[in-house]
């Protein structure tokens, strides 16, 4: 009966708690939304990635801890685990009251689309998509990856002693393409004769499937791999550390952020995606009342919006990064347009001096 | 002991073993929270406004449970019969691609005819899917976890292959819009909510949740499954022909998912597109069947649970920023507490003897 009574009691005081919290403290929510303080407030959905990937969704929200601290704006941040959540973590900030939204990654462009129909006097942006006709209310932030998997290519080129280099993609999508053939043209800029392998892991997770993968190119006779996979590449590094030896070394090549922490001895580079600075760049711009609704947003080399890794004189020779200096400016000048497309690509390499 | 009693036994455990697991569930995702600096009864708070605060919130919670209700069914129908169908997920998704292709097929059809025909097709797909293990199981006594896991991660590179070289729209990772004329979301309930993506699959779900526990419970065919599941060599002895019940159970399970594929698609997305990770309520179906002791009403309840806990997180995570991670460890928890429902009811049985 004492026991009896004892699980009840506790039942009782658990449901009761939670149900007085819930009545008690609801003035405080009421009286948080009635500051009206002239704050910037930008809310963030992430996509199935969340921000610990250590990739764009990681770069977006240092780009949103930016604004926190230099525009002093109001940040949230919503995790998403499933497609399904896109929808209504965009409606719960909307809802929320904040004056920007954004969105992360180009899976979500058809849920931003979707509420910003819905929500016309709110705004949002969306990273890594480009609508055919962008809706007033949402800025579109792209970036040109393949510049900047060009440069990693020159390297890659420069740098290769079996003359056979290795590309590894997440998902066989057309942006992971972008870089594919970005790098592709950058090897065939400094020597068409080098060989690129490529492969796809059909998943920006697995990390296992990417080391099984980087160790079936070095085996293949490939010494330099450039990945552009998310977390399937953390494979890449841990497979480049186990099969260098003393006479042979293979390299890795990073993608988004710095990722020459990963491997210390087998990075050459990383091409930087700053997704943190367009993110900024954007949220900075609609706080100094430059709203750059309805547009097309795309950061290349000249932006800033890519770049190679500043660790890369680490491992890579001064011939190689000052051949990338040189093809550098050569396409923030225009000389160079990169592919990034097969087609764009197959023509670059026509063109191509033999 | 009657006929009658089975149900009875089987929902007294439903009621009563997870109330008291979803309460120490939700006691160790509050240490957990405490322990990680967040206050407890704020996010808790915020939890049950996620579920409940307003129509949206509530029709947001209807939409997330009603994939659950699918697979849960799925799941507890297969272990009925003593299979494991782990393949729930990949069902699932062939199901989703093929109402996704059929609901954008033919829009001059009638509604219901257009509906019914893509749902058909989702059914099919998840009954093909699911009749490889069930016919290696039937056959060669091949484990079903193994293929129908395996199966898993097929279907998602099948379904991603497919749509990208064969059914993807201009510009596009995804497959065409579904035509109006298959369209299931009920637009009238979506206004009145504010947003919330409410359909007709919900009431479809329902349906089958009755349709299962009938053919279960009520039908030669159920008792076969039932018998083969708790003992296949005595159910041979007594004359059923057990191949054909794994089999058949198997391609019903399949179907069930393959319908709750087609249904989102209708439903929600309104497309498919090229996803990167497997959705995952076929992995949750699993656990909403263990909640609901593989009982159809007590999956009703499982997916209730888990499509509420899922929808209330995000309004948790809005308001303290409480790491989603936060509330998939009540999630395990909960699940563990059930898994462990030995303990549980030990507490209960206490309870009774002493009535």
């Amino acid at each position: 009966m004492v026991k009896k009574l004892g699980v009840f009691l506790i039942i009782a005081t658990l449901l009761v708690s939670l149900a007085g919290c819930g009545k008690t403290s609801e003035p405080t929510q009421g009286s948080d939304t009635k500051q009206t303080a002239p704050k910037l407030k930008i809310g963030m959905a992430t996509d199935v990635g969340g921000i610990n990937d250590e990739s764009f969704n990681a770069s977006a929200y240092r780009g949103l801890l930016k604004a926190k601290d230099e525009l002093g704006a109001e940040i949230k941040v919503l995790e998403s685990k499933q497609e399904a959540d896109y929808d209504t973590n965009l409606a719960t900030l909307v809802r929320g009251g904040n004056d920007l939204t954004w969105g992360i990654g180009f899976a979500m462009s058809n849920a931003i689309e979707k509420a910003a129909k819905e929500n016309p006097d709110k705004k949002f942006g969306i990273v890594d998509f480009a609508y055919t006709t962008v809706p007033s209310n949402v800025v579109c932030v792209t970036f040109k990856e393949e510049e900047g998997s060009f440069l990693m290519g020159v390297i890659a080129a420069k740098m290769t002693k079996t003359n056979k280099v290795g590309f590894l993609g997440g998902v066989e999508i057309d942006l992971i393409k972008k870089f594919e053939y970005g790098f592709r043209a950058g090897v065939a800029a400094v020597n068409p004769k080098i060989e690129v392998l490529s492969g796809y892991a059909a998943s920006f997770t697995d990390s296992a499937k990417g080391k099984a993968m980087a160790n079936s190119m070095y085996d293949q006779g490939a010494d330099v791999i450039f990945h552009a996979s998310g977390g399937t590449g953390k494979g890449l590094f841990e497979a480049a550390q186990e099969k260098s030896t003393s006479d042979k070394k293979v390299w890795a090549i990073g993608v988004d952020s710095d990722q020459y922490k990963l491997a210390p001895e087998n990075t050459l580079s990383s091409m930087i995606k700053s997704v943190d600075n367009a993110v900024f760049d954007v949220s900075k711009r609609l706080n100094d009342s430059d709203w750059q609704g309805g547009k097309v947003v795309t950061y290349g080399l000249k932006e800033g919006g890519v770049d190679i890794a500043p660790t890369s004189n680490k491992n890579t020779s001064q011939e190689a990064l000052d051949a990338v200096a040189d093809y550098k400016q050569k396409i923030i000048s225009g000389e160079i347009t990169v592919p990034s497309t097969k087609d764009q690509f197959d023509s670059y390499l026509l063109k191509l001096p033999a | 002991m009657g006929k009658q009693k089975i149900w009875a036994k089987d929902l007294l455990e439903v009621a009563g073993v997870p109330a008291i697991a979803i309460i120490l569930g939700l006691v160790v995702g509050a240490v957990a929270m405490l322990w990680m600096g967040y206050n407890p009864v704020i996010g808790y708070q915020s939890l049950l406004r996620g579920i409940f605060g307003d129509a949206y919130s509530f029709g947001e919670t209807i939409r997330s449970m009603t994939p659950l209700i699918f697979t849960g069914l799925a799941v507890a129908f297969a272990f009925r019969t003593g299979l494991f169908n782990i393949g729930v997920e990949g069902q699932f998704v062939l199901g989703m691609l093929a109402g996704a292709l059929v609901g954008a097929a033919w829009p001059q059809l009638p509604w219901l005819l257009h509906v019914g025909l893509a749902l058909g097709a989702g059914a099919l797909a998840g009954a093909l899917w699911a009749a490889v293990p069930g016919l290696l199981k039937g056959r060669f006594g091949v484990h079903e976890v193994i293929t129908t896991i395996m199966l898993n991660y097929v279907s998602l590179i099948l379904a991603n292959y497919l749509i990208r070289n064969f059914f993807r729209v201009q510009e596009q990772e995804a497959t065409a819009n579904i035509a109006p004329s298959a369209d299931l979301s009920i637009a009238l309930l979506k206004q009145a909510s504010g947003g919330a993506r409410i359909h007709w699959g919900t009431v479809v779900a329902l349906g089958l949740v009755v349709l299962v526990a009938f053919i279960l419970y009520k039908t030669t065919l159920g008792f076969e499954f039932r018998a083969v599941g708790f003992n296949p060599h005595a159910a041979q002895y007594g004359g059923i022909n057990v191949t054909k019940s794994l089999i058949l159970s198997m391609l019903i399970s399949g179907s069930i998912a393959g319908v709750g594929g087609a249904v989102e698609i209708l439903g929600v997305f309104g497309r498919m597109a090229v996803s990167p990770i497997l959705p995952g309520v076929g992995f949750d179906g699993i656990a909403v069947a263990l909640i609901g002791n593989n009982n159809p009403f007590g999956v009703l309840f499982g997916s209730f649970l888990f499509g509420a806990l899922k929808t209330g997180a995000i309004q948790m995570q809005y308001v303290t920023q409480v790491p989603y991670a936060i509330i998939r460890v009540v999630i395990a928890a909960i699940v563990f507490f059930v898994a462990i429902k030995e303990l549980v009811r030990r507490i209960l049985r206490l309870k009774r003897r002493e009535v």
